[in-house]
């Protein structure tokens, strides 16, 4: 089980979060259709680094992006995502 | 004295004995029967190695199969059986099975397949009898397994001399130490060789380690090691079989280390020889450890096989406790000018042994190409030292190939874990091929896997370790390989003529030893499995002793009978009572989802496939939501409570999805919307009222004129403040009463007493089934079940013109609408019940072209109906089909017509 830094709650055992998908899957609404269709079912699925969706569900339910190492669980970043999180 | 029984004896142990040891001290060589062969076997370790002397510890629901002799200390009490024999361990039925050892080598399983099927039924009904090893307990464990999660700067595994060293170190430094230890005493190496007799140095960095805060954990074993330095722990409170002295027999530790110690030492190898697996053939250090640990002598005329110089500290310790060393076969040359006192015998290996009476009689070996024989009753056997490295490699570390060790030890590490000690730096020992005929020659005990099982394999095209693995079964079963892996990495790459580093490894997986199931499982076994979601009204239904249905965590009435009624009946009459009076019901689990803001119409309409900023406030309407590929994934309805405030409900089933997406959506589609949705699910109960009487029932309830159709207004019932939605899934004039949930309680009862006065009744989740089928409304998971899309549920009219919402995009395909799907249509039953679930075809041996997917009966006229999918439906009405269930055996002739069999034009909930 790994060990995600929820950036609201600090370090917390992987349990508490469910993964959603990777960054490159994120359909946006103005997606022409062979471009959603690419983002759903043919994705990059890198054997490496990739940005991913998780959600500390059992905790404060915010979501956030992890860059993780498939291979290794080797998580170089954590960002805070959604309205707070705009510029 | 301790007293235990084996097999139905009783026997005396010493305090601190394993069983084991207390065995080998009533002179019992003999404990087991082998997996395969049936060969009388004895105990070959000290540890948790050991392949051959598993037995059955305890009775009742505390059974535990297969339990090392070696792993369990003895208790006042102790009741252990041997295993895998029949009629008893001396005498065998089944142990003619090794005269048709050709018959069962490698693979055996497998070749059975060839052929017929029944020769395969033939063959497993008598391997199923004959292999295996002790049987599965069949009463419930009566003990607690509990679990806890701990966190440290530093976990060090195993308390020989280095990890004691380690551990007392890093206490003393201020740092978190947890030493965990599997022996239920500390101290390893040092008491195998009594280095430490009086048990001084081991007491006092205990009480330093303590003193500095450090936690010692005996009867522990790190079992895995998984991410982010995350090690699993079992810890044996009660030893297996015991009753536990405060309930709690194991406990499961999640530890998170900063830093993790792996001081595991080593695994002693056996040797290739024939019949190298009789009783009396032990391990040379675990005879050591009988000897200075539980002070029994094994044997006392004792042959040492070694490669190695540890093995003559066993032939030393032997001669001190009276024991008579014939000889010590050494491998490698001899040295110049060594004289040990010993007769000692150099380029020499064993051959093959003899035995008589489940006992060892004679030792052959070959000394610098000769041939010569010795009468013993043990042979202590030393084939070099295999490091364990299991944590390191599930850690994901990667070994290295130590040469003059003939042995992998640690390399690099993934994690942040270090290996130090005899797991990092094995003694240095002689390689030695082996000569003896592989016939009879083990290497895996516990699998019955020989020499001559790998040549086989070898021989038949197995060539990658992994495969070998998998056609011989070896490495397999309690031990998991420790003792014979490197053994038969050996003897492959041997073959292939390459160096064993070259050879490949299996791959080390948790758990290190066996886990009881019990552990894992934890207090999480029972009802406590998944967690149970109540209603707010819960206790006011469990009166009323309805019959209960699951949905998704929620328990909902299914139904409330009456006397004798059944479940048919009462949701009949329930259903009844809706249809020509009125009928009240829980509905408190619909999700519901509270969007405000001002841009909440622009976010509903992103999460609603239909219109809603149209909406006047007051009003509300039906809608659905698609999935991003564009087909239909839920529905609902959308109501505007206020000029910036929605209330969304959906299908209870779907709540939690529902919940994660529109959280998703408002995350990542659309943060920059000024816009608030909240999860109301369980902050509101729900009353549905519905039937003919419904608006007289609400008016005497609220007092006063109650919305039409799809309107909503605030209201107070019993003093209490409602909202209330005028909408219908029966099909007849209805109203659903929102309630803060812990407020619920008098509105329920009023409205029940309401509905009483009127004559009507209660109903549950199979009548509301009845009444929405032969309505034709929809439910998500039967009609909407994730592959129709708006076309084939005949809800493209809805949709918004302007697109924008999720699954816009996908729903733009031109296959979503084409032609040839499968659409939504209605069954009457011509002749015969439509069994729910039937496919649809045209004929008998036609192809299924779709399936009931709910079905029913006319509530007030009677006759069988149904809801299904129809390739093309829409255009099919009027024709006949078969409806079966070959499953259930049953069929009916059926006539497609429009999906609505009651009330089409929907008169029935205007007023």
């Amino acid at each position: 089980m790994m060990q995600f830094t929820c950036p609201h709650c600090g370090p917390r055992d992987q349990a508490e979060f469910i993964y959603e998908r990777t960054v490159d899957a994120v359909v946006s609404l103005d997606a022409a259709p062979e471009e959603a269709m690419k983002s759903l079912f043919t994705r990059t699925n890198p054997r490496g680094v990739d940005d991913e969706i998780w959600r500390h569900t059992y905790g404060c339910r915010a979501w956030m992006v992890i860059t993780r190492n498939r291979v290794t669980n080797e998580i170089s970043a954590t960002r805070a995502v959604g309205p707070e999180a705009l510029p | 004295m301790i007293n235990f029984s084996f097999d139905g004896k009783t026997y005396q142990a010493e305090k601190g004995d394993t069983l084991a040891a207390a065995l080998l001290r009533n002179g019992i060589g003999l404990v087991g029967r082998s997996f395969k062969y049936h060969r009388p076997r004895g105990i070959m370790t000290a540890g948790v190695e050991e392949p051959n002397a598993l037995v059955t510890i305890g009775d009742g629901g505390r059974t535990e199969p297969n339990t090392r002799a070696t792993d369990v200390f003895v208790y006042e009490g102790l009741v252990a059986k041997s295993q895998n024999r029949w009629p008893n361990l001396s005498f065998d039925i089944g142990a003619v099975l090794g005269l048709a050892a050709p018959a069962l080598s490698a693979g055996f399983y497998y070749k059975t397949f060839f052929g017929s099927a029944k020769r395969w039924m033939f063959y497993e009904y008598f391997i199923r009898k004959a292999a295996g090893l002790g049987n599965a307990p069949t009463k419930t464990d009566p003990d607690l397994f509990s679990q806890r999660a701990a966190f440290c700067d530093v976990l060090v595994v195993g308390a020989g001399p280095a990890g004691l060293s380690a551990a007392l170190e890093a206490a003393e430094a201020g740092k978190r130490v947890i030493l965990v230890e599997q022996d239920n005493i500390l101290g390893a190496s040092l008491i195998r060789d009594g280095q430490d007799r009086d048990g001084a140095w081991v007491e006092s960095t205990q009480a330093r380690i303590r003193a500095a805060g450090g936690r010692i954990l005996t009867r522990t074993t790190a079992s895995g090691y998984w991410e982010h330095d995350l090690v699993t722990l079992t810890q044996r409170i009660a030893e297996p079989g015991q009753i536990p002295p405060h309930g709690v027999a194991q406990r499961l530790w999640h530890v998170r280390a900063g830093q993790v110690i792996l001081a595991t030492g080593s695994i002693e190898r056996p040797m290739a020889f024939a019949h190298n697996d009789r009783p009396g053939v032990m391990l040379s250090q675990a005879v050591r450890t009988y000897l200075n640990r539980f002070g029994v002598v094994p044997g006392k005329r004792v042959v040492i096989a070694t490669n190695n110089d540890d093995a003559y500290k066993t032939a030393y310790a032997l001669k001190a406790a009276g024991a008579e060393i014939v000889a010590v076969l050494d491998a490698r040359p001899a040295p110049a000018g060594a004289d040990s006192g010993l007769p000692v015998y150099h380029n020499a290996v064993p051959l093959s042994t003899k035995g008589a009476r489940h006992c060892l009689k004679s030792v052959t070996a070959r000394v610098s190409g000769l041939t010569q024989s010795w009468d013993a009753d043990l042979i202590a056997v030393s084939g070099g030292f295999t490091p364990v490295v299991h944590l390191h490699m599930q850690a994901g570390g990667t070994l290295d190939w130590n040469d003059a060790a003939q042995a992998f030890v640690p390399a690099t590490s993934r994690q942040n874990v270090t290996t130090i000690g005899g797991a990092a730096n094995p003694e240095p020992v002689f390689n030695v091929v082996p000569v003896s005929t592989p016939k009879k020659s083990f290497i895996d005990f516990q699998n019955d896997v020989t020499l001559s099982d790998v040549d086989l394999a070898w021989a038949e095209g197995y060539r990658s370790v992994e495969h070998l693995k998998r056609y011989t079964t070896l490495g397999m079963a309690t031990d998991q390989g420790k003792l014979s892996n490197m053994a038969a990495l050996g003897r492959l790459a041997e073959k292939q003529g390459v160096a064993i580093p070259e050879a490949g490894l299996t791959t080390f997986r948790p758990p290190y030893t066996p886990v009881t199931m019990g552990l894992l499982a934890g207090a999480g076994a029972k009802d406590a499995g998944a967690h149970v979601r109540r209603l707010a009204l819960y206790d006011v239904h469990a009166a009323k002793n309805p019959i209960w249905q699951p949905l998704g965590y929620w328990f909902r009435p299914r139904a409330y009978p009456v006397g004798s009624e059944t479940l048919a009946q009462a949701a009949m009459r329930e259903a009844k009572a809706v249809r020509s009076n009125v009928g009240m019901t829980d509905v408190s689990t619909l999700a519901k989802f509270e969007v405000s803001g001002p841009d909440a119409a622009a976010f509903l309409e992103i999460i609603c496939a239909t219109t809603v900023g149209k909406l006047a406030v007051g009003r509300g309407r039906y809608t659905f939501m698609l999935r991003e590929d564009g087909f239909v994934f839920d529905d609902g309805t959308v109501w505007r409570l206020d000029e910036n405030r929605y209330l969304l409900t959906s299908s209870t089933g779907g709540a939690d999805r529902m919940a994660t997406h529109i959280s998703y959506v408002r995350q990542f589609l659309c943060p920059h919307l000024r816009v608030s949705a909240v999860n109301v699910q369980e902050h509101y109960a729900g009353i549905a009222v519905a039937g003919p009487q419904a608006k007289a029932t609400l008016a005497a309830l609220i007092g006063e004129e109650p919305p039409r159709h799809m309107s909503t207004v605030l209201a107070m019932i019993s003093g209490v403040p409602v909202i209330i939605l005028a909408a219908s899934y029966s099909g007849e004039r209805a109203f659903e009463i929102y309630v803060e949930a812990s407020h619920a309680g008098p509105v329920w009862a009023a409205c029940e007493t309401e509905v009483a006065k009127q004559g009507g009744a209660l109903y549950g989740l199979e009548a509301m089934e009845f009444l929405r089928i032969e309505k034709g409304h929809l439910v998500v998971g039967g009609e909407v079940d994730g592959r129709m899309t708006p076309h084939d549920l005949a809800l493209d009219k809805m949709l918004n013109k302007a697109g924008g919402y999720v699954g816009a995009s996908g729903l733009s395909r031109p296959a979503l609408s084409e032609a040839g799907r499968r659409q939504l249509v209605g069954l009457e039953a011509i002749e015969g019940n439509i069994p729910e679930g039937a496919m649809l075809v045209t004929g008998e041996g036609a192809s299924p072209q779709g399936h009931v997917s709910a079905a029913a009966f006319r509530i007030l006229d009677g006759g069988s109906i149904a809801l299904g999918q129809l390739t093309d439906g829409f255009a099919r009405h009027g024709e006949e089909l078969i409806a079966t269930s070959p499953t259930r055996g049953q069929m009916a002739r059926v006539r497609v017509v429009a999906p609505h069999f009651y009330d089409t034009a929907g008169e029935r909930y205007r007023d």
